[in-house]
C-alpha cells in the first residue's frame, strides 16, 4: 500500500477529486496548509507598515492506495492539478505499513 | 340591540367623567407652542443620545477588527466595560462635576443625579434627565477612545480602573471648564470666545490625549518593532468588522454633531449635512494620501480616514459653510495618515489609530474654527470670527489656548493615574499571555472556539 500526498492549489480540489474518482479512488483526507517553494515571496504594506508575504495557501490531499494503482493516482492528480504556471504543488509517494479501517477493524488492502 | 348600546354609553360616559375628573389628563390642557418646542427639543436631543450610545458598537467592531482574533473577547469586553462603568461614574459623579453649579474649577452638586425637585422636569429647556442622557454617552465616547491604542496588552482590571477615573473625574472636569460654564468659557481673547460645538477638543482630543498616554505607558506590543527599529505590520483579523464599525460610528455621527445643537430646529439638518460631508472628504483624501504614499488603497486606512474627517468637523460643524466643511474633513484625512506613520516612527504603538484620528485630528478640527469660523454657533457669539471671514486671529488664539489647557490637564491626570496604576496593580499583560492572547487567560473565553462550534456535541 502507499500512500499519496499531494499540495496543490486551493481552487484546483474540485477537479483533483473528480479525476480521482472517475479512476475509482473512493476516499480522501483534505487540509489546509499554506507553504512555498521556489516561488518566493513579496513585501506588502500595512497601514504604512511593511510585511512579508511568503507562505502562500495551498490544499493538502491524501490518498492510500493499492501499490499496482499509485502512479495511476499520481498522473490523475497531476493532470487535473496542473497549470503550468508557478506554484502548482508536489506530489509524494511513501510506502504504508499498515492500514485500519476502525468502522469493521479490516486490514491491509481490504482496508482502502 | 338597544342593551348592547345602553352598555356602551354608560361605560363610555363613565369613562368620560372619569377623564374630566382627573387633572392633566385628556381634553382640559393645551399645550403652549414654547411647551411643545421644549418637548421637540428633548425629544430630539433624548433620540441623538442613542445614537451616540450605539457608537459604543462601532468603536469595538472597529477595534475588533483592527486586532487580532486571539484578543477579540478581550477588546469587546473592554468596550462593554468602559461604557458601563463609564456611565456609572458619570452618574455617580462625573455628572456633578461637569455641570453641577460650582465656580470655575468644579461642579459640586447633583451628585447621583440628586438635588432636583423633579429631574425629569422640561422648564422650557432641556431636562437634567436628557441633559445626563446625551451628556453621559458622551463620556462614555471619551473614554472608549482609549481601548483603541492601549489593546492586545493591557490588564483588563487596570483598564476597568482608568475608565472608572477617566468619567468620574478627569472627562468631567474638562467639560466643567468648558460645556459646564467654567475656566475656559470664561476666557476670552479680544471678542473671541471659546468654541467646541459638540467636542473635537473636549471628548475627542482628550480621549486622544489619553490614548497617547496609555500607549507610552504600556510601551508597544511584543514584536511590534523588528531588531532593526523598524516597524512591523501586525494586521488586523478581521477587515469587514473595521469598516462596518466606521459606518455605525459614522450613522452614530449623526446622533453626535446635530444632538449637540441641544434643540429641534433648522441648525440640526446644516450640521448633518456638514458633518456627512466631512465624513465623505476625510475618507477620500486618506485613500488618495495612502494610495500615493504606500502604493495601494490600504482600507484600514480609509476608514480611519472617515472617522478622521468626522473627529476634524466635530467642533466647527455648526459655524461652518457646507465647501468649508469639506476642506475641514479632507485636511482630517490627510493629516491622520500622516499622523499613523508618524506615531509608529516613534515606537509609540497604536493598533488602532486612535491618537491619530481623536488626538491629532481633534486638534485640527478645533484649530479649524479660527480659519473657517462664521456664522454664530451658539459658542462664538458672533459672525465671521475666522481668519478667512476677516475675524483675524483672535478665535484661533483662543481655539489653541482651550486645546493647551485640555490637553495639559487630560496628559498631567492620565500620567499620573497610568503611573500609579503600574505601580500598583500593574498595568500591562505577561509577555506569556501577550504571546498566547488574552482572550483565554484574562477572560477564559475563545473569542471563535472553532472547535466546539463544528462538533455535534
Amino acid at each position: 500500500m502507499k500512500l499519496i500526498t499531494a499540495v496543490i492549489k486551493p481552487f484546483k480540489l474540485d477537479e483533483v477529486k473528480d479525476g480521482l474518482k472517475a479512476i475509482g479512488i473512493t476516499g480522501l483526507t483534505v487540509s489546509e496548509v499554506r507553504g512555498f517553494g521556489r516561488q518566493g515571496g513579496h513585501t506588502e504594506t500595512y497601514r504604512g507598515a511593511e510585511y512579508q508575504i511568503d507562505f502562500v495557501p495551498k490544499v493538502s490531499l491524501s490518498v492510500v492506495v493499492d501499490d499496482g494503482q499509485a502512479d495511476q493516482v499520481v498522473d490523475a492528480i497531476t493532470t487535473a492539478a496542473a497549470t503550468g504556471k508557478i506554484g502548482d504543488g508536489k506530489i509524494w509517494v511513501t510506502p504504508v505499513d499498515r492500514l485500519v479501517r476502525i468502522r469493521t477493524g479490516e486490514e491491509g488492502a481490504q482496508a482502502i | 340591540m338597544r342593551k348592547r348600546a345602553l352598555r356602551i354609553t354608560s361605560g363610555l360616559g363613565g369613562t368620560l367623567a372619569l377623564l374630566a375628573l382627573t387633572p392633566n389628563v385628556g381634553f382640559a390642557q393645551e399645550l403652549t407652542p414654547e411647551e411643545v418646542q421644549a418637548v421637540l427639543d428633548n425629544l430630539w436631543v433624548f433620540i441623538a443620545g442613542i445614537l451616540v450610545f450605539f457608537m459604543q458598537a462601532g468603536f469595538a467592531l472597529v477595534e475588533a477588527g483592527l486586532t487580532r482574533a486571539k484578543n477579540v473577547v478581550n477588546i469587546f469586553a473592554k468596550n462593554m466595560a468602559d461604557a458601563v462603568i463609564g456611565i456609572l461614574a458619570f452618574f455617580a459623579t462625573g455628572y456633578a462635576f461637569a455641570f453641577g453649579g460650582g465656580g470655575d474649577w468644579i461642579g459640586t452638586e447633583n451628585f447621583l443625579l440628586t438635588g432636583y425637585d423633579d429631574y425629569s422636569a422640561i422648564d422650557g429647556g432641556l431636562s437634567p434627565a436628557t441633559t445626563f442622557f446625551f451628556q453621559a454617552v458622551f463620556a462614555a465616547t471619551a473614554v472608549t477612545i482609549a481601548s483603541g491604542a492601549m489593546a492586545e496588552r493591557t490588564k483588563f482590571s487596570a483598564y476597568l480602573l482608568f475608565s472608572a477615573v477617566m468619567c468620574a473625574f478627569i472627562y468631567p472636569v474638562v467639560v466643567h471648564w468648558t460645556w459646564g460654564g467654567g475656566l475656559i468659557a470664561n476666557m476670552s481673547i479680544g471678542d473671541a470666545v471659546y468654541s467646541d460645538f459638540a467636542g473635537s477638543a473636549i471628548v475627542h482630543m482628550t480621549g486622544g490625549v489619553a490614548a497617547l498616554m496609555g500607549a507610552i505607558f504600556l510601551g508597544p506590543r511584543l514584536g511590534k518593532y523588528g531588531p532593526d527599529g523598524k516597524p512591523r505590520a501586525i494586521p488586523g483579523h478581521n477587515i469587514p468588522f473595521a469598516i462596518l464599525g466606521v459606518f455605525i460610528l459614522w450613522l452614530g455621527w449623526f446622533g453626535f454633531n446635530p444632538g449637540s445643537e441641544l434643540a429641534a430646529d433648522q441648525y440640526v439638518m446644516s450640521v448633518g449635512v456638514n458633518t456627512m460631508l466631512a465624513a465623505a472628504a476625510g475618507a477620500l483624501l486618506a485613500t488618495v494620501t495612502i494610495w500615493l504614499k504606500a502604493g495601494k488603497p490600504d482600507l484600514a486606512m480609509i476608514g480611519n480616514g472617515a472617522l478622521a474627517g468626522l473627529v476634524a468637523i466635530t467642533a466647527p460643524c455648526g459655524t461652518v459653510d457646507p465647501l468649508p466643511a469639506v476642506i475641514i474633513g479632507g485636511v482630517g484625512g490627510v493629516l491622520v495618515v500622516f499622523s499613523v506613520l508618524f506615531f509608529d516612527s516613534v515606537r509609540v504603538d497604536d493598533p488602532v489609530g486612535a491618537i491619530s484620528v481623536h488626538g491629532v485630528v481633534g486638534i485640527w478640527g478645533t484649530l479649524s474654527i479660527g480659519l473657517f469660523a462664521k456664522y454664530d454657533d451658539a459658542f462664538l457669539g458672533r459672525e465671521d470670527a475666522g481668519l478667512f471671514y476677516g475675524g483675524g486671529f483672535d478665535q484661533l488664539a483662543m481655539q489653541l489656548v482651550m486645546v493647551v489647557i485640555i490637553a495639559v490637564w487630560v496628559a498631567a491626570t492620565t500620567a499620573i493615574l497610568f503611573g500609579i496604576i503600574k505601580a500598583t496593580i500593574g498595568l500591562r499583560v505577561s509577555a506569556e499571555e501577550e504571546t498566547q492572547g488574552l482572550d483565554v487567560l484574562e477572560h477564559g473565553l475563545q473569542g471563535y472556539a472553532t472547535e466546539t462550534a463544528n462538533t455535534g456535541a
